[in-house]
């Protein structure tokens, strides 16, 4: 840490947050780093941490309803919260550059991918438009895209996720900024593009010597694009160190605790094999494992499936068996298939060939044609619970609602039902009046499952419920999930693209790819050598918790 | 109006956020809707009693704002146009919303065939002027109260349709409505439970802006001798009465015409108000 020739440092960065009311509340507080070029400092902790707020304090930003309370942030020797608003402005976009998290969010669909990366330096007057065009092909080229002479031609919906994530990172470089902020740029995509693109963006770091702040909560990438790690806790440095040391010699216990947080899959190794066996035998307590083998419950045969609108065919002819109690992981790619079946299975989307069968029964094709029970039996988690629960709906009448619809309960009984749901999810009662809006991402997916429980199934479709969450709250989901099919003894499919979280709870796995199922075994087995050859890409693109891993 | 956003949510909130523009504009429309709830009691003279022979008569003891055309009293005529214009165009608020809503509601959440043939037709009454509309109607079947009130709901509420549509629309493509249905809830509670909740705070202020449009098409029509018939009359009729006046150096077409703009600049503003409140209260606070 050598602060002589810093590009950026920030002395005791302190951020209130003002409420309605007028109050304050300190949201961040003495924050000290700094980061030079060609060096990336990464901000790492759970959500509410900070670390966006820090990242976007940076570029002398705040949201409207926060204030910066004291400190400095100094970027070439000039500190930007003692400019005027329109001289820091002139520093955005040109000195400073930032990557949000979501591409398919920022990029405007109306404006093609070209006129968008070159707009601010053209705007700004830096370059030409013919000069920008020339840079940003140049760019793409340094980014691995595909076609980089004429991909600005196309429009956001035309490239894929991963792509638009990189032409973002092309926007932010076309100034060519002394500084980069990246917060969270691949956690909304899956892990064969997240090394795509993380090592697209550490080539051009180094390429450009740029000193760029990388904001994730997930220790694993963070590990292999950071030079140093900062650990926020509640807007506290927990501790600020070399890559090496963190993963290493972790000094405090939070960052011990966020380290055992991240899934890690030890191949055919003792460790993984003895917890299994671990769950196997308390299954065994439960229920009597002889019968649990014998009784099928969903039987999905020869299932093809097609978007009406232009034919483009989503599923291929797939076959699926999930017995009572057991728990099924699908995993895949995005586009591979895996969302739909869930919706085909749950009747969201009728198949065009195929047939479910639950308990021996054939399913109707849509759940318009299906019977309460047959509703009832298999019930479908969405992966965003903010958007799957109704913002206007109390949690009483979010859980109270498929009590009184499927089981006809009401009054007192319900009220009762519905903080024994909140005591199985491991929440308190006196949540029961409350919006979903006053609770955190990962009490909200708890209550999206809770509202699953209450139909009391069969059958629970998990659609990646974890993803949209950090690392220490999808762990506990799981173990919340693992736990309930002990007690309960319900089936689960559990959606995901993250084989390492799938592998901690499924009993066989079922990989996907261009709508097939390309294998379909036990857990034990998917993980043994040998590998199916997308199976094994799967495998090999989970970051691991060690530096050097990406170039590997 | 005021009642609507009671049930959207932290009323008490919302009032503590009053801005000085908005108590003013507040307390002017209670007041005036108090008036004209009040009308029998408060008005000094009865509205059709004709208390001189002289025209325009100017302001005195016993007529506060002088006299009309016709020798009646300014105030009590005024003070009952406001309870006839405010009491028929919240009539016809409410009746342009509950179609408008319903069809919206409905073109939203059935989508495909349905959507298309609702949609076309609002475009179709859409496409020719409000105005002449309600001139042919009128003129066909007469101008009576139930003509006037269904006329007027029925334009007003193909605004409606298109704000409930689109709001609906929005909601329609939520998880939370693809978990409904997929729990096998029926079109009615999708609609009032699922959908409703989530589109009140828009559709409350659209309620308040549709409000004034109807004052203003109502006194148009009274203006143009098709609303209200003598000798009761709404406020684009009282204006019409006493046009004369205007030569005579008499207020009394100028009363109406100031409270009609009084209400629609106060709701106009209210609503203003009103609809910044939604943005702020929106979640993710940070």
């Amino acid at each position: 840490m050598n602060s002589d020739n810093a590009i950026l440092q920030v002395q005791d960065l302190c951020i209130d947050a003002i409420d309605r009311h007028g109050k304050t509340i300190s949201i961040v507080s003495n924050i000290n780093f700094s980061v030079v070029a060609g060096q990336v400092i990464s901000l790492i902790g759970e959500s509410g941490s900070g670390k966006t707020t820090i990242s976007l304090a940076t570029m002398g930003y705040t949201h409207p309803s926060c204030k910066i309370r004291k400190g400095k942030v100094i970027l070439q020797g000039e500190d930007l919260l003692s400019l005027d608003l329109s001289q820091v402005q002139s520093k955005r976009g040109s000195d400073i550059a930032y990557i949000a998290q979501s591409a398919a969010a920022a990029f405007n669909r109306a404006l093609t991918i070209g006129a968008q990366v070159t707009e601010i330096t053209v705007l700004k007057g830096l370059m030409t438009r013919q000069q920008a065009n020339k840079h940003a092909v140049s760019l793409y080229k340094q980014l691995d895209l595909p076609n980089p002479e004429t991909i600005g031609e196309l429009y956001p919906h035309q490239v894929s996720g991963g792509q638009l994530q990189r032409l973002m990172a092309a926007m932010a470089m076309m100034c060519k900024p002394k500084l980069l902020i990246m917060d969270e740029p691949t956690t909304a995509l899956d892990v064969t593009t997240q090394i795509e693109v993380l090592q697209a963006f550490k080539r051009l770091i180094r390429e450009q010597n740029v000193a760029a702040i990388y904001v994730s909560h997930d220790l694993a990438v963070v590990a292999q694009m950071a030079d140093d790690i900062l650990v926020l806790n509640n807007g506290k440095m927990v501790e600020l160190q070399s890559t090496q040391n963190i993963l290493n010699s972790p000094e405090k216990e939070y960052t011990r605790m966020l380290m055992e947080a991240v899934p890690q899959l030890q191949l055919s190794s003792t460790s993984h094999q003895s917890s299994t066996t671990n769950i196997d035998m308390q299954d065994s307590d439960h229920d009597d494992p002889e019968e649990r083998c014998l009784t099928n419950l969903l039987t999905v045969s020869n299932i093809t499936a097609t978007y009406s609108s232009n034919g483009t065919v989503v599923l291929k002819d797939v076959s699926l068996k999930v017995k009572m109690g057991e728990t099924i992981g699908i995993i895949g790619g995005s586009g591979s298939g895996k969302t739909t079946l869930g919706r085909v299975i749950s009747g969201l989307m009728p198949p065009s060939k195929g047939q479910i069968e639950l308990q021996g029964r054939v399913l109707k094709n849509t759940y318009k044609q299906r019977s309460l029970d047959d509703l009832r039996q298999i019930q479908f988690v969405f992966q965003m619970a903010e958007s799957a629960l109704n913002p206007r709906h109390r949690i009483r009448q979010i859980l109270g609602r498929p009590l009184e619809f499927y089981l006809s309960m009401t009054g007192k009984a319900a009220e009762e039902r519905i903080i024994e749901l909140l005591d199985l999810v491991e929440l308190p009662a006196n949540f029961i009046d409350r919006f979903p809006r006053e609770l955190s991402g990962g009490q909200l997916q708890r209550i999206n499952f809770a509202r699953a429980l209450a139909a009391e199934p069969k059958l629970i479709i998990c659609d990646e419920i974890t993803s949209a969450l950090d690392t220490l709250v999808s762990k506990a989901i799981i173990e919340l999930l693992i736990n309930l099919q002990q007690c309960l003894g319900i089936a689960y499919i559990f959606i995901s693209h993250d084989l390492s979280r799938v592998a901690k709870l499924a009993d066989s796995i079922a990989v996907m790819r261009y709508g097939e199922i390309v294998e379909f075994n036990s857990t034990d087995k998917i993980l043994e050598p040998p590998y199916h050859e997308y199976t094994e890409l799967l495998l090999n693109s989970i970051p691991r918790l060690r530096t050097g891993w990406l170039e590997e | 109006m005021t009642k609507m956003q009671a049930k959207s949510g932290p009323f008490r909130d919302l009032l503590q956020n009053l801005t000085p523009t908005a108590i003013i504009c507040l307390l002017i429309l209670i007041g005036l809707i108090l008036l004209a709830i009040l009308a029998p009691w408060i008005s000094p003279h009865m509205p059709t009693k004709i208390l001189t022979n002289e025209s325009y008569q100017l302001s005195s003891d016993t007529m506060l704002l002088g006299g009309d055309y016709l020798g009646r009293d300014m105030v009590s005529r005024l003070i009952y146009a406001l309870r006839i214009t405010l009491g028929v165009t919240f009539i016809v608020t409410v009746l342009a919303f509950f179609i408008g809503c319903l069809m919206g509601f409905l073109a939203a959440v059935l989508g495909g065939i349905w959507d298309t043939v609702l949609s076309r037709v609002v475009d179709a009454l859409i496409a020719l002027p409000a105005i002449m509309i309600a001139l042919i109607v009128i003129g066909a079947l007469g101008s009576s109260l139930p003509v006037l009130i269904v006329t007027l709901a029925i334009i007003d509420s193909t605004r409606v349709f298109r704000v409930a549509r689109a709001l609906a629309m929005n909601i329609v493509v939520s998880d939370f409505v693809e978990a409904a249905r997929v729990r096998g809830e029926d079109l009615k509670w999708i609609m009032w439970h699922e959908i409703m909740p989530n589109a009140l705070g828009p559709l409350a202020a659209e309620f308040g802006i549709r409000f004034t449009y109807a004052i203003l098409f109502m006194s148009a029509l009274g203006f143009l001798g098709l609303g209200i018939q003598p000798p009761h009359a709404d406020l684009g009729l009282l204006i019409r009465e006493n046009m004369q006046g205007l030569l005579f150096g008499s207020y009394a077409p100028l009363y109406p015409a100031l409270l009609i703009s009084l209400i629609t600049i106060s709701i106009n503003i209210f609503v203003d108000w009103y609809l910044q409140q939604l943005d702020t209260a929106l979640p993710n606070e940070f």
